[in-house]
């Protein structure tokens, strides 16, 4: 496989002012820029990624992931370091960054094809092509500036997925448009990935990684702290992270671990149907009250059921606990599912610990039906 | 969707792009080159977008200088006769030359601040932006040298012919000069946001150390040549492309007055092989300003985030 982006000792410094000096005045009145900060959002980040790889990159805010794209894209300079593409590349950062307000939609798709790089010819094959995927034909004579923003929006989305880039680099934009448009988008990327194209994507909604990522790379204050397989970076960005044991982390939050999940019955087989009882050992270092979080996933990382006790949250004491959770009628068929358990803050939500993959449980189901979950489906003829 | 494979693998076969902290002066160059479809759509777009909805569009871009002319005209061959037959020729020659040089320069002092929007999301070279207003003024300036000509075939007044085939090296030179100039100031006016309006002052007072409502060598050679000041005069690049300009639109460098009948020195009287030596040697040294330029853009640009 051959490498098409490779990030080699990227480091990205920005000088943060407290007191800006702008003016003449200012720099004369005030040498030596006053009260300037560096800032390291990328610390020595190294990764390559190969011809036909999708990779989300997953970072709570602040975490450098979107100054990591941007240097991919070279809209940043790294401070230190360089990255190699090979190939053309079109970022959906800023969707619509370009368009100029008062030209037409028309001229809007040529000057933003030329600002990712592409040819005039090439946008003149593709126009089309754009103009239905974007389905503004109707108004792409119009100016931009009487766009809605959701318009706005799909026409610069069109452009970028249709001038057929060899890497695609896509920060968070997903949540466009109406559902539907969204569900356009996201068959487009699979699309793209079925073509063998590159993909880097930054998010963190760890369902949509889970569902088109190949691997999965987690920044924490601008270092890599993983690199390699979905679940595994998934566990580390909600454990590690999101469990306020992060390098370098100020956040004075309680951290709460999973330490296990056990079942009292010995064993975590379970007849469809039937009653699973899973006991949580919980540890935390101060007293806190949290709800407790029970994901069920597929192996092939569908999520099947997610729930919390929002009505009963758990009260931890400082050292163990040990919570009880009762699983009745369980309606899955049969398979192995995997349990995610967590503790999250009940106000805002924050997680406090979290244990991925934290026991799999093996259901039992004699039934005829297929699937995950038994659905009866009374068939009567009149 | 057909040829989507083909151009991918003509895309992997392309050679490899670096990014990194201080790209070389050759990989800047020839980026700038990669993307010079984006200047003519930037360059279009600015245009458009500046006549748009209006009825005259670019034609309006003919009245302002045209005004200015009128105004000149009447001031010095009507009201403060000077005595230069067909002075409005010379004028304009040497108004064409500076307007593309003043506007230019001012046009992209403010254009990496005033799209900020645009440089803190897309990637493309920088200087694009500054260039792209520089190629406004380019071509604005060949529509008032085309009202030039139209005017001259009007009145009858022939070129020196000779001398126009130098005008290409004296554009040359003139587009680089303020390609040069503009794009350190785009960069500087992000640090130092009152550079924009000292740019202003800057070219007004440099507006009047150029031989464009003057003639050079009528009023003010035998002074500057009495104090040794001559040399401390021609450091100013725009001049001699000015005198270039008049000397090839205007094309007598000794004419009759018309007040006094006695014969007038309007211009230097230097050969064509003078001529082409000193519009040669500035396209090289203002070539090599515009490289320079770039380099110092590319030092100024790594910190343009922070200051946006």
């Amino acid at each position: 496989m051959s490498e098409v982006i490779e990030v080699d000792g990227v480091s990205k410094r920005f000088k943060i002012h407290h007191e800006r000096h702008n003016s003449l005045k200012e720099r004369i009145l005030h040498p030596g820029a006053g009260n300037t900060e560096l800032f390291d959002a990328l610390r020595d980040v190294s990764f390559s990624v190969g011809e036909g790889e999708t990779v989300g990159i997953l970072g709570h805010n602040g975490s450098g992931k979107s100054t990591l794209l941007k240097c991919v894209c070279g809209v940043l300079q790294p401070s230190e370091g360089q990255i190699r593409l090979r190939g053309s590349l079109a970022a959906l950062l800023e969707l619509g960054a370009g368009f100029q307000h008062e030209l037409s939609g028309r001229d809007n798709v040529y000057l933003y094809g030329s600002m990712l790089g592409f040819s005039r010819k090439r946008v003149d094959q593709i126009f089309d092509d754009i103009v239905d995927f974007s389905e503004l034909a109707h108004f792409i004579d119009t100016p931009v500036k009487f766009y809605s923003s959701g318009m706005y929006v799909r026409l610069a989305f069109a452009v970028a997925v249709n001038v057929d880039p060899d890497i695609l680099v896509v920060d968070e934009v997903l949540a466009v448009g109406d559902e539907r448009f969204q569900a356009k988008c996201i068959d487009r990327i699979r699309t793209f990935q079925r073509e063998g194209r590159t993909i880097l994507l930054v998010t963190h909604q760890a369902d949509t990684v889970k569902a088109i990522c190949d691997r999965a790379i987690v920044l924490d204050h601008g270092l890599k702290v993983a690199d390699g397989e979905v679940g595994e970076g998934l566990r580390i960005f909600r454990e590690h992270l999101l469990g306020g044991a992060a390098p370098g982390s100020t956040s004075s939050a309680p951290a709460v671990r999973v330490e296990a999940v056990s079942a009292p019955s010995g064993s975590f087989e379970v007849r469809h149907g039937g009653q699973l009882n899973l006991e949580v050992d919980l540890v935390s270092d101060q007293a806190v009250s949290g709800n407790l979080v029970i994901e069920i996933y597929t192996r092939s990382g569908l999520l099947v059921s997610r729930n919390d006790s929002q009505a009963a949250p758990v009260d931890l004491t400082p050292g163990a606990t040990r919570v009880t959770v009762g699983l009745s009628d369980v309606p899955l068929l049969d398979g192995v599912y995997d349990v995610n358990v967590g503790v999250v803050d009940p106000q805002g939500g924050t997680v406090l610990g979290w244990r991925e993959k934290a026991a799999a449980i093996q259901v039992i189901y004699d039934g005829r039906a297929g699937g995950v979950v038994a659905l009866d489906a009374a068939v009567t003829q009149w | 969707m057909d040829d989507a494979p083909a151009t991918r693998r003509s895309g992997l076969a392309a050679p490899v792009r670096v990014v990194s902290a201080r790209p070389s002066l050759g990989a800047r160059l020839r980026n700038l080159a990669d993307r010079r479809e984006l200047l003519t759509g930037l360059i279009t777009s600015d245009i458009r977008i500046k006549y748009k909805g209006s009825a005259l569009g670019i034609f309006w871009s003919m009245l302002s200088p045209a005004l200015t002319l009128a105004t000149y005209y009447l001031v010095f061959s009507i009201f403060l006769k000077n005595g230069i037959p067909d002075f409005v020729v010379y004028l304009f020659a040497g108004l064409v030359v500076w307007n593309l040089f003043q506007g230019g320069v001012s046009a992209s002092t403010g254009v990496i601040v005033d799209r900020a929007g645009l440089v803190k999301k897309v990637s493309f070279p920088r200087e694009i932006l500054a260039l792209s207003n520089i190629g406004a003024a380019v071509i604005y300036f060949l529509i008032q040298v085309g009202v030039l000509a139209v005017f001259l075939l009007i009145i009858g007044h022939a070129p020196a012919w000779g001398f126009v085939a130098v005008l290409p090296l004296a554009f040359l030179a003139l587009y680089f000069l303020t390609a040069a100039i503009g794009i350190v100031m785009s960069a500087i006016t992000v640090y130092l946001r009152d550079v924009r309006h000292l740019m202003d002052v800057v070219l007004q007072l440099w507006f009047w150390l150029s031989p464009v409502v003057y003639s050079y060598e009528n009023s003010i050679a035998a002074p500057l040549r009495r104090h040794g000041l001559t040399a401390l005069y021609f450091l100013n690049p725009v001049t001699p492309i000015i005198i270039t300009f008049q000397r090839a639109f205007y094309a007598a460098p000794v004419v009759r007055s018309t007040t006094t009948g006695l014969p007038l020195h309007v211009l230097p009287s230097w050969s064509l092989g003078e001529f082409v030596v000193i519009n040669a040697g500035l396209v090289v040294g203002s070539f090599v300003l515009f490289l320079l330029a770039l380099v110092v853009f590319g030092r100024l640009e790594g910190n343009f985030e922070s200051e946006l």
